[in-house]
């Protein structure tokens, strides 16, 4: 294999591995958020600093536990998914969850009260009132969505530690720099970090393009 | 639609204190209160997005309940003081009932285009609402109530906060629909001559009480003793009398603001001066008047052939003057003025 495919190869797997983490974190994430940012209910602040709080855990600490869960030995050990792209893809999910669920939960928050109200009085149900204000946030859940995908992709403790950087197999851009670093082949690790950004920065692009867009420039 | 005894707390604070009224089919019913008088929480109350702490609300005869609920709310629609959009296009905003109620695309558009020239924004469809000015925003909100062609139009504070131009929009949509529809307008204002000059019914709220139900001439028209609920609202002033040679007196209405009243009184009283009494000038003028004060001119709000006026000089007084004058003044917001009027204009409470 040429190193310009195997390079491909691995920003591909980086993607597809980070994407699916920000697909699963999103798909339980998403509808936790809005309930929160929704709905008052004894204890709503206590739900809300766990997870603000769970934001800043490292992720080799996220990692280790991960790795205990998912060794031989360990309660997941039978799922067998320790050094699979599959387990970096849950290891992520379970770290960016906590930017998912407080970012939307403070966009769906920051909405103006009124819309609800407005809904309301324009005939709306308490379902479509909600949903009206979701609507009026979602340049903010974009925003977290995109936060997301950029901290797992830039992550480096969880796909090491999980996915064992195992050529054509686990590696991804991350721990390819760090490996390439380590051996002296700067050359090669600067190349993989300008992918690596390149990839963070055009995504960011697009999304900043889209959400002027939404705000009607 | 009626009300019954109804009573709204928050907390300790009751917004609404035993108010009853009726509103006929085809009124406009302007409620006319100071600010935190409880203009707001009766208007939610009757669009049906508040519920009374105690008392009833009849709508077409029928007792409302938690079931009849969302009737009241597809019959009538509120356009909020706070200027409420979604944040999408006029379009959007004014199809965003229609479409709940289930309106053909067609049908949908024939309304939003209507609503949209009763507020003389033809062909707004397309622009983002948010990006509007103030006064055009208000009237994509008017339109987007007038889309729904309820039986109830709920108004809070329609003009306040807009310049002339847009507030006399807004008022001639309001009687339009009244006229052309049938449509029943519940107004809250605290703009006097707004009560008086649009609605055939009016209903005075102080304190979350009603001080007076009637026609606008029997609120605002009699002179002594409903002068003083009429008072409440503006140009009256706490101040600290003192009893000068020559039966006048000097009244201290604080911030540096003094007053000669042809009064002999001493000590703490209120006073009342007439917005119509008072002569607005640009330059210092000689004249007989005892009370010259030098202000800003905070707030303009046009009633038709008169325009309200709001001058700081210290103290915040409200004068009325014709609009012609108020053209040939070029006057507007920031516009430094002198007010005048003679010691006989100012009235105790």
């Amino acid at each position: 294999m040429s190193l310009e495919t195997e390079i491909l190869e691995i920003a591909f797997r980086a993607i597809a591995v980070s994407g699916g983490a920000t697909l699963l974190a999103a798909s339980w994430g998403l509808p936790a958020g809005i309930l929160l940012g929704l709905k008052r209910f004894p204890g709503r602040s206590v739900v809300r600093s766990f997870f603000n709080s769970l934001m800043g855990v490292p992720t080799v600490s996220l990692g280790l536990i991960l790795y205990m869960l998912f060794s031989r030995a360990g309660p997941l050990g039978f799922l067998h998914l320790l050094y699979t792209p599959l387990a970096m893809t849950i290891g992520q999910a379970v770290l960016i969850t906590p930017i998912v669920v407080s970012f939307v939960t403070s966009t769906v928050e920051s909405v103006d009260p009124g819309i609800r109200d407005l809904a309301r009085t324009l005939g709306a149900s308490e379902a479509q009132a909600s949903m009206a204000v979701v609507k009026e946030s979602m340049s903010g859940v974009l925003l977290a969505v995109v936060a997301s995908f950029n901290r797992a992709i830039a992550e480096l403790g969880i796909a090491l530690m999980l996915g064992g950087n195992i050529r054509g197999v686990t590696r991804v851009l991350t721990t390819s720099i760090a490996l390439e670093t380590t051996r002296g082949e700067l050359v090669l690790g600067i190349m993989l970090t300008v992918i690596l950004l390149a990839i963070v920065f055009g995504l960011n692009i697009v999304v900043s393009y889209l959400q002027r867009r939404g705000r009607g420039a | 639609m009626e009300l019954k005894n109804v009573t709204k707390r928050f907390g300790e604070i009751t917004a609404l204190d035993h108010v009853s009224l009726g509103v006929g089919k085809g009124d406009i019913f302007t409620v006319v209160g100071p600010n935190g008088s409880g203009k707001t929480t009766l208007l939610r109350i009757m669009a049906g997005i508040e519920s009374p702490t105690s008392g009833d609300m009849y709508f077409n005869g029928e007792r409302v309940d938690e079931n009849s609920l969302s009737e009241v709310r597809r019959d009538s629609t509120m356009v909020f003081q706070h200027i409420a959009l979604f944040n999408t296009t006029v379009y959007k905003n004014v199809a965003y009932g229609l479409k709940l109620r289930g309106f053909a695309q067609k049908e949908i558009d024939g309304k939003v285009k209507e609503a949209l020239g009763t507020v003389k924004l033809q062909g707004y469809e397309r622009r983002w609402a948010k990006k509007l000015s103030g006064g055009e925003q208000q009237r994509v909100s008017l339109a987007r109530a007038l889309a729904l062609d309820t039986e109830i139009l709920l108004l809070d504070e329609p003009t306040a906060n807009l310049d002339p131009r847009n507030a006399s929009i807004i008022e001639e949509t309001i009687s339009h629909v009244n006229r052309e529809q049938g449509t029943t307008i519940v107004v809250a204002t605290h703009n006097m001559f707004q009560a008086k000059t649009l609605a055939n019914k009016a209903a005075l709220l102080i304190g979350g009480r009603i001080a007076q139900v009637g026609t606008p001439q029997e609120i605002f028209g009699a002179p002594s003793d409903q002068l003083a609920s009429f008072a409440k609202l503006e140009n009256v002033f706490l101040g600290v009398s003192k009893v000068l040679e020559g039966g006048i007196s000097v009244i201290d209405l604080g911030s540096d603001v003094r007053i000669e009243a042809a009064v002999r009184r001493e000590g703490e009283i209120t006073i009342f001066v007439r917005p119509e009494d008072i002569i607005l000038s640009k330059d210092q003028v000689v004249s007989s008047a005892r009370n010259v004060l030098k202000g800003t001119v905070t707030e303009v709000s046009d009633l038709g052939d008169t325009v309200k006026l709001r001058v700081d000089v210290g103290r915040d007084f409200v004068v009325q003057i014709t609009k012609r004058s108020f053209n040939e003044m070029q006057l507007n917001i920031g516009s430094k003025v002198f007010l005048a009027f003679k010691a006989t204009a100012v009235r105790i409470v």
